[in-house]
């Protein structure tokens, strides 16, 4: 017998996973939660019929969004994540000790109950004392702070479910507001590659540019998400994400990372011709 | 006919089950409309979609005729009547617009007086310029700081109706645009007890037929006619909408009012719309209008703790000129922003992709219905707060008056066709208008034709132009110059 999990990343393009069995499968309140056991990518858990993560290549995605803002910033303390129900961001944080408070706020209990139960090595610092949960909209939450927070990062689902809120001009305002004077947004930012997602992506990158004084785009190679390149947005009041990266200080650390290195760092934030360009119009 | 009405509960719709008993028909049309199905227009067809286009149909013995309803529209306006608990009910496919004409049309005609508060919307006065009958404005109350005018206390109708004895007529807002009502019951009974219709103008109170704590529907209060939108919070298509009547007025009468100006040709999906969206409120109206409720409540706490904003509510009731309250409109009160309304409906559509109902010169309506959910709620509010931080202001200097007084010295219908000139707008005071001015939305004249242009309505039409409201009425799309009685 054979069982594949396809999920379309255009009307015209699908990514198949071939897979041994359907874990867990449920209907929450704003979608469907599904957990698989993939044979090449191991667990997959998808929102909606979309891949969030599989065991295989979600440490790219958490390095990422993570390390760059955490090798720029010297002096993180209170962190913002929004989003991020399976607990990979906030693992990655935790590892961390000079954070002492990390504010989760996920829409979708359902989520979280779903990742400890089948994903319990992602989940599994989700208990850390320092780990604050709220079950909440992101974008109600986030405006009743006012300069709080070193960090935010967004760890949302795509732009076109419940998360759209997360894409808005109204919400990167507020995260501006919720940030100190020094404080930095990191985003995930989608695929420039197919039409219906470059246009979200310039959209958003538009409304961060605009609210932003520094806003720059760094990508990376994801297996998994739509045409397997995939962009994080970087905004912040204060530091440039190459001219006030602190390598020495990050290398330090001895924090072993499979993806994220210094050096790469700078590379991700060279982009490709047809990209720069794109970002270019909406800036 | 009997017999067939026996078999029909609220539960079924019969213009839409004609409609789908119609299709596995497959009937071969050598009738119009001649796109037949969708085949002659295929880019038309992509657009709307097969399914949209194929019931696109003319009219035809088993689905009934609009202008002589006899089998499936007949049996829905029957329902719709029993829904709304009317004596009659009449599906109107020209907008509410239509619904408010026919409904004028009926009561009264050339000569004949009619009382209704002067912030009604134009399609009341552009009825008494068909008819030639004669308006007699109530002014409403206005809120100082709101600048909003709301309802017509009791005492201000009872003596219109002691000056005008001979008028034939009451219309009454219910609710106004911001959600305002008059004392309904009292004022049908002043109306009655005088010999007059009353006449309710239910454009936005569609809701008030289904839902429970909300203000009493026009009929509930024995009104004899009214006009409700049922596309705006009865979740109907764009320009459908109901025309109900009470056991005062003669259904035959109204049907050939309606026929003097309705289409020969009612389309389909506007009228099965109509049947549909009976059905789901008779059925489900009352959850969906508590959960609309509870959604426009959160959202005025979350605005409120904004701070600077007020979005208004039951507060304002108090007995006469606010006898009640709609509580599923969200209007919110933005000058202490330091904005304009009409500014913070702007930035909402330009800068963060929200569109509103309107925005006038004080305050702004989000319209929340049928098919609102919680996640744009939060859109709104956060986009409120975000207004709020970037662009708080100074508010003094910002006008707050919504409403002047009008000064009536001619007839809608005498104004509108007598000898005119043309004048550069700022060169007419003094002149009687003979057009209408408004900003859209709301669509509630400044001026209306046979009224007099003062300097405070200059002044009000050139900062609302100046605000960014959409003007429309004049002849001159660019509202430069205005027609004005030429004597």
């Amino acid at each position: 017998m054979e069982l594949w999990f396809s999920e379309h990343h255009t009307p015209d393009v699908k990514l198949s996973l071939r897979v041994n069995k359907q874990l867990y499968s449920v209907q929450s309140d704003y979608q469907r939660i599904d957990v698989f056991d993939s044979v090449e990518f191991g667990r997959v858990l998808s929102l909606d019929g979309n891949i969030m993560l599989t065991e295989r290549d979600e440490f790219i995605y958490d390095e990422m969004i993570v390390h760059v803002p955490m090798a720029v910033h010297p002096n993180v303390k209170k962190v913002l994540v929004i989003g991020a129900g399976d607990g990979g961001v906030v693992h990655e944080l935790t590892r961390y000790e000079t954070i002492k408070r990390i504010d989760l706020v996920e829409m979708d209990e359902e989520v979280i109950k779903a990742c400890r139960s089948y994903l319990p090595e992602n989940a599994s610092r989700l208990d850390d004392r320092r780990v604050n949960i709220y079950f909440e909209n992101g974008l109600k939450f986030i405006r009743k702070c006012e300069d709080v927070y070193d960090l935010i990062i967004v760890d949302s689902n795509d732009p076109f479910g419940p998360a759209e809120g997360l894409f808005t001009k109204e919400f990167y305002g507020n995260c501006y507001k919720a940030l100190k004077a020094d404080g930095i947004l990191v985003n995930q930012q989608g695929s420039p590659f197919y039409k219906e997602d470059a246009s979200a992506m310039k959209r958003s990158h538009g409304r961060i540019a605009s609210t932003f004084p520094i806003c720059r785009v760094y990508q990376a190679h994801i297996p998994t998400y739509a045409a397997g390149y995939w962009l994080f947005g970087f905004a912040s009041k204060k530091y440039h994400p190459i001219d006030d990266q602190d390598s020495e200080r990050w290398n330090s650390l001895n924090l072993r990372t499979k993806y994220y290195t210094t050096r790469l760092h700078k590379g991700a934030f060279y982009l490709p011709a047809f990209l720069e360009e794109m970002l270019k119009e909406v800036e | 006919m009997e017999e067939r009405m026996k078999q029909l509960d609220q539960s079924r719709a019969p213009i839409y089950e004609a409609l789908e008993e119609f299709r596995q028909m497959r009937v071969v049309p050598f009738d119009v409309p001649g796109h037949k199905r969708g085949r002659g227009n295929p880019e038309l067809t992509e657009f709307l979609g097969q399914q949209c286009i194929g019931v696109d149909v003319n009219s035809m013995k088993p689905l009934d005729n609009l202008c002589h309803p006899v089998s499936v529209i007949r049996e829905a306006e029957i329902l719709a009547a029993e829904a709304f608990g009317a004596e009659n009910a009449f599906l109107m496919v020209g907008g509410t617009t239509s619904a408010v004409q026919s409904m004028v049309l009926t009561a009264c005609k050339r000569g004949d007086e009619i009382i209704l508060p002067r912030n009604v919307h134009r399609s009341v006065i552009n009825a008494l310029v068909l008819n030639g009958a004669i308006p007699v404005y109530v002014n409403p109350e206005v809120d100082k700081r709101l600048g909003i005018a709301l309802g017509m206390k009791r005492e201000q109708v009872a003596n219109a109706i002691k000056e005008h004895p001979n008028a034939v007529a009451v219309l009454v807002n219910n609710p106004t645009y911001y959600g305002i009502c008059s004392d309904l019951k009292a004022i049908v009974k002043m109306a009655h007890d005088a010999g007059m219709l009353c006449l309710a103008d239910e454009a936005h109170g569609t809701h008030f037929y289904f839902g429970e704590n909300l203000p009493i529907s026009a009929m509930a209060a024995g009104a004899d006619m009214a006009a409700v939108s049922m596309h705006k919070s009865g979740g109907s298509l764009t320009q459908s909408s109901l025309l109900l009547t009470g056991k005062n007025v003669n259904p035959g009468y109204v049907r050939q009012i309606i026929n003097l100006t309705q289409t020969t040709s009612g389309s389909y999906l506007l009228m099965s719309s109509l049947d549909i969206s009976r059905r789901n409120l008779t059925l489900r109206g009352r959850k969906i209008f508590k959960q609309v409720q509870e959604l426009a409540e959160y959202a005025r706490e979350e605005i409120n703790a904004i701070g600077d904003y007020d979005a208004f509510g039951k507060e304002l009731i108090d007995g006469d000129a606010v006898f009640d309250f709609d509580p599923t409109k969200l209007s919110v009160h933005t000058l202490d922003v330091g904005l304009a309304g009409i500014q913070v409906y702007d930035i909402l559509r330009d800068e963060y992709d929200i569109q509103i109902e309107f925005g006038d010169l004080g305050n702004i309506l989000a319209y929340l219905s049928i098919g609102d959910r919680v996640q744009e709620v939060e859109r709104l509010v956060s986009a409120l707060a975000e207004i709020r931080r970037r662009f708080k202001g100074d508010p003094s200097g910002l006008m707050t008056q919504e409403y002047i007084e009008p000064i009536v010295v001619a007839s809608p219908q005498e104004a509108f066709y007598a000898p005119k000139k043309s004048l550069p707008i700022m060169e007419t005071e003094g002149y009687i208008c003979s057009e209408f001015v408004m900003c859209y939305p709301p669509g509630i004249p400044i001026l209306a034709p046979g009224e007099k242009i003062t300097a405070d309505i200059l002044k009000y039409i050139s900062y609302a132009h100046e605000k960014g409201c959409q003007m429309t009425g004049p002849q001159d799309p660019k509202i430069e110059n205005l027609n004005v009685l030429d004597i």
